[in-house]
C-alpha cells in the first residue's frame, strides 16, 4: 500500500454511542461524532487517556455494546466494504464478525470460556464461518496455535485456559482471531494486562502476522510508546471525540493539539533529562457532563474565551499532506498559532 | 482423583456415624418409652411391657444400649422394631423403593422444570413472558409444601377426581408394578405427591437458574463468543449455558436433604408408604430402632448427594478435574 490511494477497508463517520445512565440521570456521550478510515494492510493506532471511548468505539464497529443501555444513534455509519454495518440484519452481520472482522481484547484471562478447551474455542469460527468439519477444524486450530507461537501445539490444543499463562492466553485470542484470516483485526489494548517482556512478544507476533497474512490493525492503546512502535497512522481521543489525527511520524514530530502535547510530555524519556515527569492537570470529565466548548478547556494551558464559547472543528494542521494522509487537530490554536508562542 | 476419593469417603463414614450417634441419644432422652405411649391399642399390660423392656435391654444405661447398637450395627444388623414386630431391615426394604420414587420424581420436576423456566426465562430477559414467570415463581416459590399438597389434593383429587387422593397404587389391581398398566397406574398415583414435593423446589431452581444465566451474561467470554460471529442461540445454550450449570450442581447436592424431609410431610398427606411415614410413626411409638435406623438411611442419602454433586462439577468444570483439592475447598466454603 504504498503510492495508489486505495480506497477505505472500514470508514466510520460520525459515529455515535450514547449510555443512557440508570434514573434519568442524563445521557453519557461516550462516543461522540467519532470519523476514522481505516486502509488495507494499515495499523491505525487509536490513543486516549481512560474514559475517552476508545473502547466503545472498538466494540460499536462490530456492534457488541451492550443494548441497552448503549445505544448506537442513527446518522453514525461503519462502512466495511461498502456495506454500513449498522443496518445490517443479525444473521449478515454475525457473518462478518470473526469472519471479516475479528477483534481481540483487553484480558486474556477472562475473555476465554473457562470450560471449553482452547482448541474449540479456537475452532469454533472456522465450524460456523467456514463451514469446516471438527476434526479439520481442529487441524486448523493446531495450525493456529502453532502460528502464535505456542509451543507443543498438538498438545496443547486440548488445554483449558486456567491451564496457561497470560501471556499464551493471549496468543490464544490472537489465534481465536485469526482463524477465519479477517481482512481487520480489532485489538483493544492487547497488551495491557500482560507484563512489560510479554507486551513486547505479543506486539511483535502481531506486527509479523499482520505482515504475513495482510489483514489492517485497529490499535486501540492508551500507551504511546506502543503507538510509535506499531503503528503507521494514528487518532487521538479525548472525552469521546477525535481531537488530532496524523501519520503516527508527523504525530510524534509535530503534535498540535495540548492534548497529544501533554501526552508525550507525559512519556518518560531516556534521551532528555528530566526531573519529574508532566502531567495533564486534573481527568476526563463524566460523559454525562462534558464542557462546553472544547471539551479539553479546562485542563488546557492555552485555553481563552473562544475555547470555552465555541467548540472547534477538526481543522487542517498543515504539514501532513503526505503518506499518512491530512494532519488535523481540533483545536483553536491552528488559526491563533501566536497564543501557543505566547505562553512558552 | 482415588485419593481424594477415599477421603471423602472416610469423611461420608465420619458424618453418617455423628448423625447416627446424636439420633440414637436424642430418641432415647426424648420423654416416653414404648410401654407408656403405646402401640395404639390401648394400654398395654404392665407384666408384658416390662418383659418387653427386658427382652429388648431398654432398662439398660443409654451408652450400654448405644455399644450394643454399633455392635449389631456392624454386623449389618439395624435392629427389630418392637412396635411392627419385625425386623427394621424388612420394613426399610418395603418403604425405601416408594420413597425414592417419589424423591425421584420430584427431583426431576425440580431441576427439569426449574432449568428449563430459568433459562427460557434469561433468553427472553425482561420481555413479558420473563416478567410474568418471575412472579409466578416467586409466588409458588414462598407456598408452604404442607399447603400446597393439601390444595392440590383437594383440586384435583377431591373436586375434580382427576388423581388418586392417596396411595401408592390400585390395591387391588396393582399391589405390585408388574404390567404396563400397573406402571401407569403408579405413575398416576405419583402425580400429586412427586407435583407437590418438587414443584416449590421448582420453583427456586427457576429464580436461580435465571440468576447464574444472567451472572455468565455480564463476562467478558460471553462478549468473546459473540465477537466471533457464533449465533445467539449458541453464545447463550453453549456458552453461557455450560457456566451456569456449575452453580447448579451445588444446588442439586444442597437439594436432596431437602426433598427427603419434604418427603415426611408429602407421605403423610398423601398417604404413600414410604420411609417418611414410617419414620414419623416411629417417633410417636418410640420405636427407636426405626428411628435411628431412618437416621442412618437419611443421612447417607444426603451425604451420597453431596458426593454425587461434587463429583459431577468435578466433570463439568476442568479448573476442578485438573486441581482435585480445590474440590474440598468448595464444599467445606
Amino acid at each position: 500500500m504504498t503510492a495508489t490511494p486505495a480506497a477505505a477497508l472500514l470508514r466510520v463517520r460520525d459515529l455515535k454511542t450514547y449510555f443512557v445512565t440508570e434514573h434519568g440521570r442524563g445521557t453519557a456521550r461516550a462516543v461522540d461524532e467519532v470519523s476514522f478510515d481505516l486502509y488495507p494492510g494499515e495499523t491505525l493506532g487509536i490513543v486516549g487517556e481512560s474514559g475517552c471511548g476508545k473502547t466503545v468505539t472498538s466494540l460499536s464497529i462490530l456492534r457488541l455494546v451492550p443494548e441497552p443501555p448503549g445505544h448506537i444513534l442513527p446518522g453514525s455509519l461503519i462502512e466495511f466494504e461498502g456495506r454500513n454495518l449498522l443496518a445490517l440484519a443479525p444473521p449478515e452481520l454475525r457473518s462478518i464478525r470473526g469472519n471479516q472482522i475479528a477483534m481481540i481484547f483487553q484480558e486474556p484471562m477472562t475473555s476465554l470460556n473457562p470450560v471449553f478447551t482452547v482448541g474449540d474455542q479456537i475452532a469454533e469460527a472456522a465450524i460456523i464461518h467456514q463451514r469446516l468439519s471438527r476434526r479439520a477444524a481442529r487441524a486448523r486450530a493446531i495450525e493456529m496455535l502453532k502460528l502464535v507461537g505456542i509451543p507443543d501445539p498438538e498438545q496443547r490444543v486440548d488445554d483449558y485456559p486456567h491451564q496457561m499463562s497470560g501471556g499464551m492466553r493471549q496468543r490464544v485470542m490472537i489465534a481465536m482471531a485469526l482463524i477465519c484470516h479477517p481482512k481487520v483485526l480489532i485489538a483493544d489494548e492487547p497488551t495491557t494486562a500482560l507484563d512489560v517482556t510479554i507486551q513486547a512478544q505479543i506486539l511483535e507476533l502481531l506486527d509479523r502476522l499482520q505482515h504475513e497474512l495482510g489483514m489492517a490493525v485497529l490499535l486501540i492503546t492508551h500507551d504511546l510508546g506502543v503507538v510509535a512502535g506499531h503503528t503507521d497512522r494514528v487518532v487521538v481521543m479525548y472525552a469521546g471525540r477525535v481531537v488530532e489525527t496524523a501519520s503516527t511520524t508527523e504525530l510524534f514530530e509535530h503534535p498540535t493539539h495540548p492534548y497529544t502535547e501533554g501526552l508525550l510530555a507525559a512519556v518518560p524519556r531516556v534521551d532528555t533529562p528530566r526531573s519529574r515527569l508532566h502531567a495533564i492537570p486534573g481527568q476526563v470529565p463524566a460523559a454525562t457532563a462534558w464542557p462546553t466548548g472544547c471539551r479539553f478547556h479546562p485542563r488546557c494551558p492555552y485555553a481563552w474565551e473562544k475555547c470555552v464559547a465555541q467548540e472547534p472543528p477538526l481543522l487542517d494542521a498543515g504539514g501532513g499532506e503526505g503518506e499518512g494522509g491530512r494532519h488535523t487537530a481540533r483545536c483553536w490554536l491552528v488559526t491563533e498559532p501566536e497564543r501557543r508562542q505566547a505562553k512558552r | 482423583m482415588t485419593a481424594w476419593l477415599l477421603r471423602r469417603l472416610a469423611a461420608s463414614v465420619a458424618i453418617i456415624f455423628a448423625v447416627v450417634t446424636f439420633v440414637f441419644i436424642l430418641i432415647h432422652l426424648a420423654p416416653g418409652d414404648p410401654c407408656i405411649v403405646g402401640t395404639g391399642e390401648g394400654v398395654p399390660d404392665p407384666a408384658v411391657c416390662r418383659s418387653l423392656i427386658r427382652q429388648f435391654a431398654l432398662d439398660q444405661p443409654v451408652l450400654v444400649q448405644y455399644w450394643r447398637y454399633l455392635v449389631e450395627l456392624a454386623h449389618g444388623n439395624l435392629g427389630y422394631s418392637f412396635a411392627l414386630h419385625r425386623p427394621v431391615w424388612d420394613a426399610l426394604v418395603d418403604t425405601m423403593p416408594f420413597t425414592l420414587q417419589l424423591a425421584g420424581a420430584a427431583l426431576l420436576i425440580d431441576f427439569g422444570l426449574g432449568l428449563a423456566l430459568g433459562i427460557y426465562q434469561a433468553w427472553r430477559l425482561n420481555r413479558l413472558p420473563d416478567v410474568v414467570l418471575g412472579n409466578v415463581t416467586l409466588f409458588v416459590y414462598s407456598l408452604p409444601t404442607f399447603w400446597l399438597g393439601l390444595i392440590l389434593l383437594l383440586l384435583f383429587g377431591e373436586k375434580l377426581r382427576l388423581f388418586p387422593v392417596g396411595g401408592a397404587s390400585d390395591p387391588v389391581l396393582c399391589p405390585l408394578v408388574d404390567s404396563f398398566y400397573c406402571l401407569a397406574d403408579r405413575i398416576w398415583h405419583m402425580v400429586l405427591p412427586a407435583v407437590t414435593l418438587g414443584l416449590v423446589g421448582a420453583a427456586g431452581t427457576a429464580r436461580f437458574q435465571r440468576a447464574a444465566m444472567l451472572e455468565v451474561a455480564q463476562q467478558d467470554f460471553v462478549r468473546t463468543a459473540r465477537a466471533k460471529g457464533l449465533p445467539e442461540r449458541r453464545v447463550v445454550l453453549h456458552h453461557q449455558l455450560r457456566n451456569a450449570l456449575l452453580s447448579v450442581i451445588t444446588r442439586f447436592g444442597l437439594t436432596l436433604p431437602f426433598l427427603l424431609t419434604g418427603a415426611v410431610l408429602v407421605e403423610t398427606i398423601f398417604a404413600w408408604p414410604g420411609m417418611g411415614r414410617l419414620t414419623v410413626d416411629a417417633i410417636l411409638r418410640r420405636d427407636y430402632a426405626i428411628v435411628t435406623a431412618a437416621a442412618l438411611i437419611a443421612s447417607s442419602l444426603v451425604v451420597a448427594g453431596s458426593l454425587i454433586a461434587d463429583l459431577l462439577l468435578g466433570f463439568a468444570d476442568p479448573r476442578i478435574r485438573v486441581h482435585e483439592d480445590a474440590v474440598v475447598d468448595i464444599v467445606t466454603a
